[in-house]
């Protein structure tokens, strides 16, 4: 992580911006670190989605009326702020969809089933989220082509770069679909090594951003990748909402995934043509509001700026570590802090996760407890599942300090 | 909730001194199961007695959560000399009841894993009835 000059942010003063934490106080108050699964929301957004459907709700790209072009307009610049947020070349390279998932699902069918087929290998990696893990093990399938993941080393469970020449082997790489942050233990992938390497294969390189949008800049003119994927409740927008960067060639070259209302140009009983992009791949009435609540959600990490979120992560990540390390029978996974997002995944020796998380839960303090949506990782680890904290911009070192005090609780609950 | 009342000491006991742990050899009927929410596991093997019916001992293996564990440990010494299609129809309050703690409905899932892979184990082997909401669990297979 680069060491940046970025202002210093506030968290508790930015924190008092989310009303959630306004709830239950007392001892019981929330300690959230369950951010890699959803983030929390800032009045702002909260309120930019209720006045829009106060004062300026209307379906859009259907209406003559004002009220309706108003609609419109807003839905198009929240499209123009996530636009500069990645800096895309062109709002037509930027598509909404309903979640990282659909996202990736697209370009696995879009592309994927016409460009799959024997003799090609559709790669992943053993640190991907089965959202863009499994649309690709499907399509390899139902086109013939070899299914290969990329497997992690076993020190820091870090991609294992070495295998890659091997991999090429067997067959021809068409694709290589890979996270940028891992969302279980937080491992930062080479992502532009890594799409340079399936460049020079000829194939393309499918990235998810969904732990790396929230937390870090990101340029997808020169991260080297063809398409890229993101979430927006992890960014403090609404659920409902996710978004595909893709170059411009490549998504004009493919068939749409979905199809029917508001994507098409013409249709006749003999043949139908498509809409321009972006809108040829956003089928039915889209997640107006919630693309109003992503854009502001995008105005208020602006204000805060991505720099200084990451380096309060980088803070608050390398204080938890120093905290966590000092418990006896607590084993950490992933990799030193300098490659890791703002997650920890541990193991409590003799606590099971589940267990793990309900005391810390009785104690107010959120973990998630699991496999994550990455078992074909957590079989790598040899455990079914483990205890994850991460941070965002709201996480104070208190509750870093309330989640060790209920893992001593754990560890005394089961001695 | 009060988590005393949660990790109470019956709960602890048995998650710490499982009963019926262990595998039978050539088992009458056996069954795995997973919870796919946090891939904990629970295999289970019964051996019949003389009249083919009546469940004469019944052990249990796997790794999870000290609720689903040791729900499952219960279950073991619940079900011993009882028959098959008595515990095919055992509602799974009866077990809840034994468990006796509060649970949130993903905890639940926890709890009732090792009932489950019971009933299904015995639907493979008996025939018996399998009821609507274990029904998936007849179609996962262990890896
Ligand atoms: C790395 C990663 N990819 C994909 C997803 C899926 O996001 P969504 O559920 O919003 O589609 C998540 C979220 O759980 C994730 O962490």
């Amino acid at each position: 992580m680069a060491v940046t000059s970025a202002r210093q942010l506030d968290a508790a003063a930015l924190r008092a911006q989310f009303p959630i934490f306004e709830q239950a106080g007392g001892a019981r108050r929330l300690a959230y670190l369950d951010s890699s699964n959803s983030s929390q929301k800032p009045r702002a957004v909260l309120d930019a989605m209720q006045t829009f459907y106060e004062t300026s709700y209307a379906n859009v790209h259907r209406g003559v009326y004002e009220l309706a072009d108003r609609a419109a307009a807003a839905f198009e610049d929240s499209r123009e702020k996530v636009r500069a947020f990645v800096n895309a070349g062109s709002q037509r390279e930027i598509i909404y969809t309903r979640n990282a998932t659909e996202a990736l699902n697209l370009v696995a069918y879009a592309w994927g089933l016409e460009n799959l087929g024997p003799g090609d290998v559709a790669l992943v990696t053993e640190l991907e989220h089965h959202s863009n893990f499994v649309p690709w093990q499907l399509i390899a399938e139902r086109t013939g082509a070899t299914f290969a993941a990329i497997p992690i080393e076993g020190g820091n469970h870090e991609l294992d770069l070495s295998k890659l020449d091997e991999i090429a082997k067997r067959g021809q790489i068409k694709v290589l679909a890979v996270g940028l942050v891992n969302n279980s233990l937080g491992v930062v992938n080479p992502v532009s090594e890594l799409a340079a390497w399936a460049h020079e294969q000829g194939a393309i390189c499918v990235v998810d951003a969904c732990q790396a949008a929230p937390h870090r800049p990101i340029d997808v003119q020169t991260l080297g990748a063809d398409f890229v994927a993101f979430t927006g409740h992890k960014m403090l927008g609404p659920t409902g909402i996710g978004v595909l960067w893709g170059r411009q060639e490549l998504l004009q070259s493919m068939q749409p995934f979905n199809v029917g209302g508001g994507q098409i140009r013409h249709v006749s009983l003999e043949k139908t043509t498509w809409n321009d992009l972006p809108h040829k791949f956003e089928a039915g009435t889209p997640p107006i509001v919630e693309a109003i609540g992503l854009g502001a959600a995008i105005d208020y990490l602006n204000e805060v700026g991505l720099e200084s979120i990451e380096d309060h992560e980088v803070e608050i990540t390398e204080y938890a570590l120093g905290r966590l390390g000092e418990i006896f029978g607590l084993t950490i996974f992933g990799p030193p802090l300098e490659r890791r997002g703002g997650i920890i995944s541990f193991d409590l020796d003799g606590v099971h996760p589940h267990d793990v998380a309900q005391i810390l839960g009785n104690e107010g303090v959120a973990v998630r407890a699991g496999h994550h949506c990455t078992q074909p990782l957590m079989k790598r680890l040899g455990v079914a599942a483990t205890t994850r904290a991460s941070f965002y911009l709201y996480t104070l070192p208190e509750e870093i300090d309330r989640l060790v005090d209920g893992l001593h609780r754990a560890k005394k609950v089961f001695a | 909730m009060a988590f005393d009342e949660m990790y109470r000491e019956v709960i602890l006991d048995h998650y710490k001194n499982p009963r019926g742990h262990g595998v039978i050899e050539g088992a009458d009927a056996e069954a795995d199961g997973q919870n796919p929410l946090c891939g904990d596991e629970v295999s289970i093997y019964v051996q019949f007695g003389a009249d083919n019916e009546t469940i004469e001992d019944v052990k249990f293996r796997g790794r999870g959560c000290a609720i689903s564990q040791a729900a499952t440990s219960m279950l073991t010494e619940m079900v011993t000399g009882r028959k098959a299609t008595a515990i095919a129809e055992m509602p799974r309050d009866e077990l809840l009841e034994e468990v006796g703690i509060p649970l949130s409905p993903v905890r639940l899932k926890c709890a009732l894993l090792g009932l489950g892979v019971l009933k299904v184990a015995l639907h493979r082997a008996k025939g018996t009835p399998l009821p609507e909401e274990w029904a998936g669990m007849d179609e996962l297979k262990l890896t």
